[in-house]
């Protein structure tokens, strides 16, 4: 409902309306130029840099002067084909065990009411204070002897799988989604004979669809940006994901500056892709993880 | 009525005691079942190194030899070795400067790009885009930026506005500062999403009043968008506090500390000693102090908001 009495309509904090002058458009459209430069801007230059023929190491182009894949072949020969492997192989199982065990979890947080559920829910939302680099010096003495098990996860990818799974963020918001579920379809399907793990299966997670796409794409930036766990946990380049191997990269004095910029492009596209492919529940779960609190 | 051990009846007075237990114990057992792989993994990995970093930070920890405990000795040691002091400072610094830097870039930004249009749409995914890159990519994309030449990219930007070339992160006096810059650059699209989402709550007929008052845009900002905020404004400095507080990738892989320690935080400094130096009694004080840090800031914050809502 628009008061229209009251003069303009103010739709933003600023008032700027939605048909400026020429002038103010103009002024405008130059500082959002601006903004996309300053923040994609050495994101694009990365991009084109990559594709260049790279023989200054001071300085990355915005505008190419030649295209070449010879850093990319460069890099072949230095395995990152290798790390990138590694890389999806981390975040594919990671993610999956994710989604599995926060979808149970949560299923039993939003659908059931049992003594102990709030101590249960305030011990996981506890560790939403806790981050993980500042548990990693005795995180990595339980990967190499964890309890009960008795097994060594230091130097296998298992090590940076297994603990990516225990995420409180995508645990809450799945709950807070499941509890929006009406009841009636739960005991429909109670009425039809339909155990717990049948309904959580055929009648919760379908209409869980959206908020598997949020925790999916939240998941999938998390576990691709990790850097202390794959770091604790690798015991030589064989296990390096590829975040890990840049450094490597780097340090090597016999490969040019293309070879690291051609491997960080790797590194990059993956997580640009899947949050402009899925930006919308990206935003969702911004906000519900943040607003809420 | 009849108890069948399984039947997912409700009933809110059971008959007798004994089957009680058993019925209770069996109604609750599928939830405990769908639970059992989150708190088997939430224990292994959170709370038992949470409670091992406890128990370490009160032992000379010595492989093979047996743990000897030593009371206080390591908070003593983080709390006085000198480079654990400029450490603290230093975390301490940049935490406070990426916060405060990247909570004004980040309101700044979502003031400017806050609307509907789709060109809007377009601008404020390519600021965003620094957010959900690797942290790794951007230290590796910034070492490249900061070359400390008078050809490095950054270097020739100043240059066109006369400033002389500058070490960037090979200079003591400049390295946790252009660690900050970094921080910053990624952390401030992030708190305007954030910003975006709560000034799209913002109830529009409020600035219509305050405008139809005779309110400017300013005065319009102070009095009703700051109010409006409020809430987001303390989750934001909480998360972001909590960021700074943590820091290690990016000073791992841009300085790694130096040069001469003028850039080491608490979290670098642990890692060195815990996995270098094999130090981890010491490394598992500071991790504890660090960690009670968060807290302390957590609740803090959280109180103060408490006590904002009830004025």
């Amino acid at each position: 409902m628009s008061r229209r009495n009251a003069g303009a309509r103010l739709d933003t904090a600023l008032g700027w309306g939605a048909a400026p002058g020429p002038v103010a458009f103009a002024a405008r459209v130059l500082l959002y130029l601006v903004l996309v430069a300053v923040f994609s801007g050495p994101l694009i230059a990365l991009l084109v840099s990559a594709f260049g023929p790279v023989t200054d190491p001071t300085r990355l182009t915005l505008i190419p002067r030649g295209l070449t894949l010879d850093n990319f072949a460069a890099a072949i020969d230095r395995d990152v084909l290798r790390y990138l492997a590694n890389s999806f192989i981390v975040v594919g199982c990671g993610l999956l065990l994710q989604i599995l065990v926060s979808v149970s979890a949560a299923y039993a947080l939003a659908r059931k009411r049992f003594p102990g559920l709030q101590l249960v829910m305030l011990l996981i939302l506890s560790t939403l204070m806790l981050p993980e680099e500042i548990l990693a010096i005795p995180l990595s003495l339980v990967l190499a002897d964890v309890p009960i098990l008795h097994v060594n996860l230091i130097g296998t990818l298992a090590g940076m799988i297994v603990p990516v799974g225990a995420w409180a963020f995508s645990i809450l918001v799945m709950t807070e989604f499941m509890k929006e579920i009406p009841a009636e379809l739960e005991e429909a399907a109670r009425l039809d004979g339909a155990g717990d793990l049948r309904i959580f299966w055929s009648v919760v997670l379908p209409l869980c669809r959206p908020a598997l796409g949020v925790i999916g794409i939240f998941g999938f930036t998390m576990i691709w940006d990790q850097y202390m766990l794959p770091l604790l946990v690798a015991d030589d380049a064989a296990q390096f994901t590829l975040p890990l191997a840049l450094r490597t990269l780097r340090s090597d004095d016999q490969v040019g500056l293309g070879v690291l910029l051609a491997a960080a492009l790797l590194a990059l596209l993956p997580s640009v892709l899947a949050f402009l492919a899925l930006q919308r529940q990206f935003m969702r779960g911004l906000t519900s993880g943040a607003i809420k609190g | 009525m009849t108890m069948a051990p399984a039947a997912p009846v409700r009933t809110d007075e059971p008959p007798s005691v004994a089957p009680v237990r058993r019925s209770r114990f069996r109604r609750h057992l599928p939830a405990w079942l769908f639970l059992a792989p989150a708190l088997l993994l939430f224990a292994v990995f959170k709370f038992v190194p949470m409670f091992r970093a406890v128990e370490m930070s009160f032992h000379e920890v010595r492989p093979y030899l047996g743990d000897r405990f030593v009371g206080l000795d390591n908070y003593r040691e983080v709390l006085t070795n000198p480079s654990f002091t400029d450490a603290i400072g230093h975390t301490i610094v940049l935490a406070v400067g990426q916060t405060v830097g990247s909570l004004v870039l980040g309101f700044a930004l979502a003031l400017l790009l806050e609307g509907s249009s789709r060109g809007l749409w377009f601008v404020r995914t390519a600021v965003f885009l620094p957010t959900v890159a690797a942290m790794a990519v951007v230290a590796e994309l910034w070492r490249i930026l900061y070359y400390p030449a008078g050809d490095g990219a950054i270097n020739s930007i100043l240059g066109w506005v006369g400033v002389g070339p500058s070490q960037f992160l090979n200079d003591a006096g400049s390295s946790l500062w252009s660690v900050m810059g970094v921080g910053i650059w990624r952390g401030a699209p992030y708190d305007m999403m954030i910003f975006l989402a709560g000034l799209a709550g913002v109830d529009r007929t409020l600035y219509e009043a305050a405008a139809a008052d005779g309110a400017g845009p300013l005065r319009r900002l102070w009095h009703v968008t700051i109010p409006a905020l409020r809430p987001v404004l303390t989750i934001l400095l909480t998360l972001a506090a909590i960021r700074g507080l943590r820091v290690f990738t990016e000073i791992f892989l841009l300085t790694n500390g130096g040069p001469n320690g003028a850039s080491e935080v608490v979290m670098t400094l642990v890692y060195k000693l815990g996995l270098e130096r094999n130090e981890l009694g010491i490394a598992s004080a500071g991790s504890v102090l660090l960690l009670l840090a968060t807290v302390v800031l957590t609740v803090a914050v959280q109180v103060a908001r408490r006590r904002g809502e009830q004025r």
